[in-house]
């Protein structure tokens, strides 16, 4: 195992996010995480990494872990001059020659001296992957890694990530909200709504009644995220409050 | 003529005095004001050195070294903000609250001090002309401390002011390094005030490090250039106060705010 939740239990102000999870990852593996908005993904990648504490149970990592993180979001604030090149050395001061080659890897050239604020999505998310990657990490760990990417970007991200995998070896954990993307780039999928509602293989998953009841029934693809009923029981969960922000018209 | 060569001495004394200690601040104000531009610090920097003013009328009434009493006043202040807004105050309005009413109350307190009402304006506004040896000495291992902890932390500072999440992923505690932050800036501000008084040390960390952003690729490119733009207006704000008796602090901060023009036009010519 590189990295492991049991039974783990997290509040977010007074509010129980996740409830008794467990769940793990071992080396090589790709493991999505999947759920709709407000589910608490973003928060198990958070209690695993120790950003948040756990209110009860524990993580484990394996001794010495080496962590590359993909966040969700990150705003280059305007009045912060960080071209790529002086980007990929934070925390830790690479080589010219690792940092070219990271950017190679990731399917960017000669971008090292342009300005991060002026990047586009794609190239920004390929960039951040490149850090991560510099680390020679044992595990990488993505939160929603294409967000605002098109349907082309977001498939291309994730073959790049399989790629990746197949080349280092190294585990991959993700979070992402629509299945039918990470399908083929998942060995095991984990679908979590404040508890883990159902795991396995991509397939299995997709044919659970709980992923069903989660995803709404009949529709396919993305669309049934965003209008997911709640027609299994969550009770005692409180995610009644969850936001559901997608206009999906 | 002999009069006149003492006077001559003197007069390249206090300059000497003067230039050193605005060259000695720049080196503190540059990177650190860097970061409050990067990390949205502003008003923070507003609320910690009108704190400054309360810490002056504690030091005269009971006594003890001016440098001390801002030091520790501005630390207070410091550290009671970067408290509320970990605890998620709305920091907008608090920074407002605070920051007046520590000026407000200082203000009313340095009334009370016996004497000190005659002085206020050198603490308000600076008094660079009037810098001493041992001030000096209080302004230069201030901001020798304030440069070494920056350099120190750089790269960890940097991680932390881009993204929280990163830094903590990386191994950075983003809480640490936002206590370095806050422990620089009360010993800036204690450190400036002689230099440019409690009402434009903002300015002071502000302007230099906007004016330098215009003109920078790298965030080192522009620490570096907040230091060179911080002493040039010491220099030229020196200059005028010398020749034409302004006030001091004012002085340099207009300076520094002719270069802020200067460099965002500059900047403008230079991406087309």
């Amino acid at each position: 195992m590189l990295i492991e939740a049991r039974d783990i239990s997290v509040d977010l102000q007074g509010v129980e996010v996740l409830s008794h999870v467990t769940m793990g990852l071992t080396e090589g593996e790709i493991v999505t995480i999947l759920g709709p908005n407000g589910s608490g993904k973003s928060t198990l990648l958070r209690a695993l990494l120790g950003i948040v504490p756990v209110k009860s149970g524990t993580v484990a990592r394996a001794p010495g872990l080496q962590l590359g993180y993909v966040p969700q979001r990150l705003a280059v604030d305007a009045s912060l001059p960080m071209t790529v090149r002086r980007f990929l050395s934070l925390p830790k001061r690479v080589t010219d020659a690792d940092s070219a080659a990271a950017l190679v890897r990731v399917g960017l050239d000669d971008i090292g001296g342009r300005q991060m604020a002026g990047l586009s999505g794609g190239q920004f998310q390929r960039v951040l992957l490149a850090r991560a990657l510099l680390s020679r990490p044992q595990l990488l760990v993505l939160d929603e890694p294409t967000q605002g990417l098109d349907q082309p970007g977001e498939a291309a991200f994730y073959r790049l990530i399989a790629e990746v995998r197949r080349d280092t070896g190294a585990g991959v954990l993700m979070v992402s909200h629509d299945l039918h993307v990470v399908m083929a780039a998942s060995d095991r999928v984990i679908c979590l709504n404040h508890h883990i509602c159902c795991e396995g293989t991509p397939r299995v998953v997709s044919n659970a009644p709980e992923y069903r009841a989660l995803f709404g029934l009949g529709t396919q693809g993305a669309l049934a995220l965003y209008q997911h009923h709640h027609d299994h029981s969550h009770e005692g969960h409180g995610h009644e409050g969850h936001h559901h922000g997608h206009d999906h018209a | 003529m002999r009069g006149i060569t003492t006077d001559m001495t003197m007069l390249d004394d206090f300059l000497t005095r003067a230039a050193l200690a605005g060259v000695g601040l720049s080196l503190a104000t540059g990177p650190l004001g860097s970061f409050v531009v990067w990390r949205k610090m502003a008003y923070f920097g507003d609320a910690t050195s009108h704190a400054a003013i309360l810490g002056v009328a504690l030091a005269l009434a009971f006594d003890l070294p001016v440098g001390l009493g801002t030091l520790a006043v501005a630390l207070l202040m410091a550290f009671t903000v970067a408290t509320l807004a970990a605890r998620g105050w709305a920091m907008d309005t608090t920074l407002g609250v605070l920051a007046h009413s520590a000026l407000a109350i200082g203000l009313v307190a340095v009334s009370f001090v016996h004497g000190a009402r005659t002085d206020l304006s050198s603490y308000l506004f600076g008094d660079i002309l009037a810098v001493t040896r041992s001030d000096l000495g209080f302004i230069w291992c201030g901001s020798a401390l304030v440069l070494a902890l920056l350099i120190w932390r750089w790269q960890q500072l940097l991680t932390a002011t881009l993204n929280a999440d990163l830094a903590f992923a990386s191994g950075v505690n983003p809480d640490h390094e936002r206590l370095i932050l806050t422990l620089a800036l009360a010993v800036v501000v204690a450190v400036a005030l002689k230099v440019v008084g409690a009402l434009l040390i903002a300015a002071m960390l502000i302007i230099p490090a906007a004016a330098a952003r215009a003109l920078s690729r790298t965030p080192e490119a522009m620490a570096a250039l907040a230091v060179l733009f911080g002493v040039g207006a010491s220099l030229v704000g020196l200059g005028l106060s010398l020749w034409q008796d302004t006030p001091a602090g004012p002085s340099i901060v207009a300076a520094a705010a002719g270069i802020f023009a200067l460099s965002a036009v500059f900047g403008r010519v230079l991406r087309h």
